[in-house]
């Protein structure tokens, strides 16, 4: 039974066709990766599952339940969260209230333990707790912005580019997080620009192009697909 | 020596007014990012609001106070609703055009109702007179005089004073310590980010009017406590002063927007004493042009940091 079902989505910015009928799935339990060239249409889709723009058509769902009409700010709440592209931590307030603001809609004596819980899942961000969130490197802001998505125990967490503009070795500890994340039990939706190392986490892949998907399939067929290798991986 | 620390008082007195009204800019500047320029002409609202309330339907005048209040907050969320709202996507100037249009409606609404002639405000404030520390202070008058009668304080100056003194400990605590202070907080940082905690930002966005509105109310009564002549322009200069104020400490800064207000009335007073009484407010707008020469964000304006 899939978690999420996106069925035809037309999404478009003024005039502009972004999204041209986009179908794909996420199974309970999967970590789902979409891959594909800068301005693909891969961040517009994401968004728009999170709520943050309207589809003109197609239907999507999450749990069951259309998800076409419920506004950004409901999603959560229905167990989805995403970690926006550029993470958007808010940068003016101390770490641990960016976590207390993933908590928004949980019950107020239920967010001390999880803040906890992340604590001790990024010792980092403990030792930064009362620092102001914007004086944080890049890899810091990265764990904060997936720790504060975390904060909403989401069933689906949608991940946008959690990788760019870190140096390799950061990269590689964002993708451990999103490993152990899975492990503990949580779906997930990823976007990657990397595609070598989102290939390498995933079950599934999809492959956008210009608003299309073009290529789907489990993950380590499309790592050992020429096409994949050749327009993606850099062969 | 005395004359100074009664024109600092003063200035005290009425940068705390000055202070309370550019609150309500600077908050709604913050969320919503827009000039309400019709917020001068709601504390107009909220002063002939406790006015009819306490000369027409004998209300004793803390009840005439709170009712002003909250008529002002009505009116706030209603003016954002039906005006602002539809505007969220439009250009800042049809915004800018609206709040404009919003002020001279206010004002010629209150002229249809209470007429264009200056009414007479009540006072508000009544001391008990008393004889305290031996004859050190005494209170009569509804003036409190100390150092042997050389300075004197009146009941309105004192009440202004310390109402800012309130609001400002209150709303701090209430943006840094409550869960909707918090989301106020990141719905002007970062709108979409805060849609995606689960933030209402339209909600968020009325609270903002509310408030400002109710603001507003408490800086009318107490404006024309002091000064007490009422007419359908009462709001229009205290509140282009108060969004220089709001300006002059850096705008969507809270602490900037009490900051400037009180600097500004001190500046503002200060300059009528000693150096011409028709140039306070010339002087108060120089010392803005300075400061947001030497530092164009305000005096506690933030910088936007950026980290990739």
């Amino acid at each position: 039974m899939s978690l999420l079902k996106v069925d035809d989505i037309h999404v478009y910015y003024g005039a502009i066709h972004a999204i041209k009928g986009v179908s794909f799935e996420v199974n309970e339990g999967e970590i789902v990766t979409l891959i594909g060239a800068n301005g693909a249409g891969k961040s517009t889709t994401l968004n728009t599952v999170a709520g943050l723009l309207k589809p003109r058509s197609g239907l999507i769902t999450f749990d069951g339940k259309p998800l076409n009409n419920v506004p950004a700010a409901k999603t959560v709440s229905l167990g989805m969260a995403l970690c926006p592209e550029g993470r958007r931590i808010f940068q003016q307030m101390t770490v641990k209230e960016n976590l207390e603001m993933g908590g928004y809609t949980r019950p107020a004596k239920e967010v001390p333990a999880s803040i906890e819980e992340m604590f001790e899942r990024f010792p980092r961000l403990k030792e930064r707790e009362k620092q102001i969130a914007g004086t944080l490197s890049g890899g810091e802001q990265q764990m904060l912005a997936i720790a504060r998505a975390m904060m909403s125990k989401p069933r689906l967490l949608m991940l946008d580019e959690p990788s760019m503009g870190l140096a390799p070795i950061l990269v590689e500890q964002i993708f451990d997080i999103i490993k152990e994340l899975h492990a503990a039990g949580v779906t997930i939706l990823l976007i990657e620009q990397n595609a070598q190392a989102a290939l390498s986490v995933a079950d599934r892949a999809y492959v956008m192009e210009t608003g299309n998907i073009t290529m789907e399939g489990p993950a380590d067929e499309l790592l050992h697909n020429d096409d994949v290798r050749k327009a993606y991986l850099g062969d | 020596m005395i004359s100074l620390l009664s024109t600092l008082l003063n200035g005290l007195s009425l940068g705390s007014v000055y202070a309370i009204i550019a609150l309500g800019y600077t908050m709604v500047y913050g969320i919503a990012k827009m000039l309400n320029f019709a917020h001068g002409d709601v504390i107009m609202i909220g002063a002939y609001i406790s006015f009819s309330a306490i000369l027409y339907w004998n209300v004793p005048p803390i009840l005439g106070f709170l009712l002003a209040m909250l008529v002002c907050t009505v009116l706030g969320i209603v003016i954002e609703r039906l005006a602002y709202k539809p505007l969220r996507q439009a250009t800042s100037l049809a915004v800018l055009i609206t709040a404009i249009g919003i002020s001279y409606l206010l004002q010629n609404g209150a002229q249809l109702i209470w007429g264009a002639n200056t009414k007479a405000f009540p006072t508000m404030v009544s001391l008990p007179n008393a004889t305290l520390f031996g004859g050190s202070i005494t209170i009569s008058n509804n003036t409190i005089s100390l150092l042997g009668d050389q300075l004197k304080i009146s009941g309105n100056m004192l009440v202004t004073i310390l109402a800012c003194v309130v609001i400002m400990v209150a709303l701090t605590l209430f943006i840094n310590k409550t869960k909707m202070g918090k989301a106020m907080r990141c719905v002007s940082e970062d709108k979409g980010a805060a849609e995606l905690m689960g933030v209402d930002v339209n909600k968020t966005i009325s609270l903002t009017f509310a408030i400002g509105s109710a603001l507003a109310a408490v800086a009318g009564v107490l404006l024309c406590t002091s000064y007490p002549v009422l007419q359908p322009t009462t709001g229009a200069m205290p509140g282009i002063k108060a969004f220089t104020a709001a300006v002059f400490g850096g705008i969507g800064s809270i602490p900037g927007a009490m900051v400037g207000g009180i600097l500004l009335g001190i500046i503002e007073k200060l300059g009528q004493t000693y150096v011409s009484d028709q140039l306070g407010d010339a002087f108060a707008f120089a010392v803005l042009i300075i400061v947001l020469l030497v530092k164009p964000t305000g005096l506690m304006g933030k910088k936007v940091h950026e980290k990739v």
